[in-house]
């Protein structure tokens, strides 16, 4: 009886095999996809990137199917969600606690990068789609946070497009363009809709596959920045690597359990964490004649907002708050050193990382709060650091003293 | 923001096309905003509701209807629901709660017509349904705490929370009427500064029953905020005690696998 399922399904396999290449991408993506067995805490959250992407593109589904892009209900129609469709607040909740973790996932994913040196060659490419990625990611939260129509969502939106109004001459043009209107409005919501549900999520999509695919050509790094490919066994299999699946599935399985359980902690039980996930002037409709007492956008573009607030001239702060969100991009040429592990760089790598994390998060922090004597100046400290981490780069990396590295994979 | 800014921001603005001014404007509103919000911050009292509490939700649901209702909606709050959540029958719900020929799956709404309030008001009542969740419950507590006599203003009152308030104080026959007495702070350059209430006419309830009353309304207020946080946090005990137990299987599972791996 089982041998003759089996049959069956090998028949089946070979069926499709004949006319789709499914056996040959399972075996090229995952069961034949050698990665560095010693992987360390910073290799998971690719793989939760991509588990927060499904779950926001799921849970996005069932919110618009209740959802009203219009100025008169947008508002209602989330509370409506949130009460009166079955498990709505879940969905809900799920999707907003979503979009703060994939940018805390991304972010340490990012770090991961800057730590072992993913960027460089031949990860060039991996990392420049990354990127983008990046870029489609900040498009789609801020597309998405005018929807629910809140006070805050609605000046934020309007703080944000005000800012291509510093450019000369044509400025005022794009923000008008942007908008669809003179101001935040219904036509504004209505094109905001078009793009988070359908425009930026699609592109989002296509990105994540190229950036697997370009992974998957080059191979994946490791802790100890060396390649697994220049050592194999007599089968070709590299010494220092196991397959993807079973190995990196089941070690994944356990890091998006992990990921869960804190996830859940969080969607149950602080759900608007304390404003920061869900700001509470959002919960009161959006009001053109009045704006929230205190204007900030949601914490995972705050540090770039305290930039922009550092800088006492407006077209000037646009320029280095677009530059600081850029600036990642040139890592595999601004970086000279050709060790890739911060285990075996210098002394100079390591203070610098630190340097630039320290001020990344303390510029998260300082965007937070109101721009006002000591945070201002603040601000413009931890801006001079940020910047100096980047724009020094090719000097202090190329001066390096670094360690010997290993031929093989450490534990 | 330094005064140089400001300075700056206002002659670019005053020398610039009037669209651009608008621009700036915005900007400074803002700016301004952010600017004042650091520097006034009344002191709030902790609520120290219970939402968990359902015979302070019930009274709560009551003191709503009874005080707060006649002017202020909660528009996204039906009724139906509320007798579920609060435990109440749906009989009891319409008896005791609905006053004016409403259906069960009807949202608490009134008949007050905003361009009325605006006349009577000078602004329409807020819908409460979420003001737990914008302002806070602390904010809502002291609020109903510090409504004091005002001569001057149209209702008679004022409120040390949200100064020149609109809203007469609902609750003195409750209360009774307090006086704010200020003193003038030297520390702080001569300001005068709140001290204490005084009591100048008694309520029917003494000050801790007032207290109890205003917890409830707080309570409740805090509840139809977001009314699914009992059973959320119930159901998250379940979800993260399941994925404990799931993490322990995945956690054998991987270490079965990965046991020939050097």
């Amino acid at each position: 009886m089982g041998g003759r399922v089996n049959r069956r399904f090998g028949a089946l396999v070979a069926w499709i095999d004949a006319r789709f290449p499914m056996t040959k991408l399972i075996r090229e993506h995952a069961t034949e996809y050698y990665a560095a067995k010693n992987f360390n805490f910073w290799y998971g959250f690719g793989v939760l990137a991509t588990v927060v992407l499904v779950l926001q593109i799921v849970t996005g589904i069932f919110l618009t199917m209740n959802y009203k892009p219009s100025a008169e209900e947008a508002f209602a129609s989330v509370e409506y969600i949130m009460r009166d469709v079955d498990w709505g607040w879940l969905i809900r909740y799920l999707h907003s606690t979503g979009a703060s973790a994939f940018f805390i996932v991304v972010y340490l994913h990012m770090f991961r990068g800057f730590m072992y040196g993913s960027y460089k060659r031949p990860r060039e490419l991996v990392w420049l789609i990354g990127m983008f990625i990046y870029l489609c990611l900040m498009a789609e939260a801020f597309f998405g946070y005018l929807l629910p129509w809140g006070n805050m969502s609605y000046w934020g939106a309007q703080v944000i497009v005000s800012l291509f109004g510093a450019v000369p001459v044509v400025g005022e043009g794009i923000a008008e363009w942007i908008r669809g209107d003179f101001y935040i409005s219904d036509i504004t919501l209505n094109r905001f809709f078009a793009f988070h549900v359908i425009a930026v999520p699609l592109i989002l999509v296509i990105l994540v596959v190229v950036h697997i695919m370009a992974l998957h050509e080059v191979g994946s790094g490791n802790p100890d920045g060396i390649e697994i490919k220049e050592h194999k066994d007599a089968s070709g299999k590299p010494l220092d690597g196991v397959a993807f699946h079973p190995y990196h599935t089941s070690k994944d399985l356990v890091i998006i359990i992990v990921f869960f359980i804190i996830f859940s902690a969080v969607v149950f039980f602080a759900p608007d964490m304390g404003g920061y996930f869900l700001e509470h002037a959002n919960f009161e409709p959006a009001n053109p004649l009045q704006t929230p007492e205190h204007i900030a956008p949601v914490w995972y573009f705050t540090p770039f907002y305290a930039i922009l607030r550092a800088v006492p001239d407006k077209l000037f702060g646009v320029v280095l708050m677009g530059a600081a969100v850029l600036l990642p991009v040139f890592m595999p040429w601004l970086d000279r050193c050709r060790v890739k592990s911060v285990r075996y760089r210098s002394w100079v790598y390591k203070t610098a990382l630190t340097i630039f994390a320290v001020s990344f998060l303390a510029l998260g922090y300082l965007g937070l709060q109101p721009a006002t004597g000591l945070y201002t100046t603040f601000s413009r400290i931890f801006s001079v650091l940020y910047f100096g981490f980047f724009i020094l780069m090719p000097f202090y990396t190329s001066l390096e003293k670094t360690k010997p590295v290993p031929i093989r994979v450490t534990k | 923001m330094t005064g140089g800014h400001r300075r700056a921001q206002a002659t670019a603005a005053a020398g610039a096309a009037r669209r651009a001014a608008g621009r700036l404007a915005v900007l400074a509103v803002w700016m301004f905003a952010a600017a004042a919000s650091a520097q006034h911050e009344a002191a709030l009292d902790p609520a120290g509701n219970d939402v968990a509490d359902t015979a302070s939700l019930q009274r709560g649901a009551m003191y709503f209807v009874n005080y707060c209702l006649g002017c202020h909606s909660a528009q996204y709050v039906r009724y139906n629901r509320l007798a579920e959540d609060l435990e109440l029958s749906e009989d009891l719900v319409v008896q005791n709660l609905m006053f004016t020929g409403e259906q069960p799956f009807d949202t608490m709404t009134n008949s007050m017509r905003p361009e009325d309030a605006i006349r009577w008001f000078g602004i329409a009542p807020p819908d409460l349904s979420l003001i737990a969740r914008s302002r806070g419950t602390d904010y809502v507590y002291t609020f109903l705490q510090s409504f004091y006599a005002e001569p001057a203003s149209p209702t008679g009152v004022d409120n040390l929370v949200l100064p020149n308030t609109a809203m007469p104080h609902v609750l003195w026959e409750l209360q009774g009427i307090n006086r704010a007495v200020f003193e003038v702070d030297e520390a702080h350059g001569g300001e005068e500064v709140f001290s204490r209430f005084e009591q100048l006419s008694a309520g029917q309830l003494d000050a801790r029953e007032y207290d109890q009353v205003i917890r409830d309304i707080v309570n409740f207020l805090d509840y139809i905020g977001d009314p699914t946080q009992l059973a959320r946090e119930a159901l998250g005990v379940r979800v993260i005690a399941f994925l404990l137990v799931f993490l322990v299987i995945a956690w054998m599972l991987k270490k079965e696998i990965w046991k020939d791996v050097t």
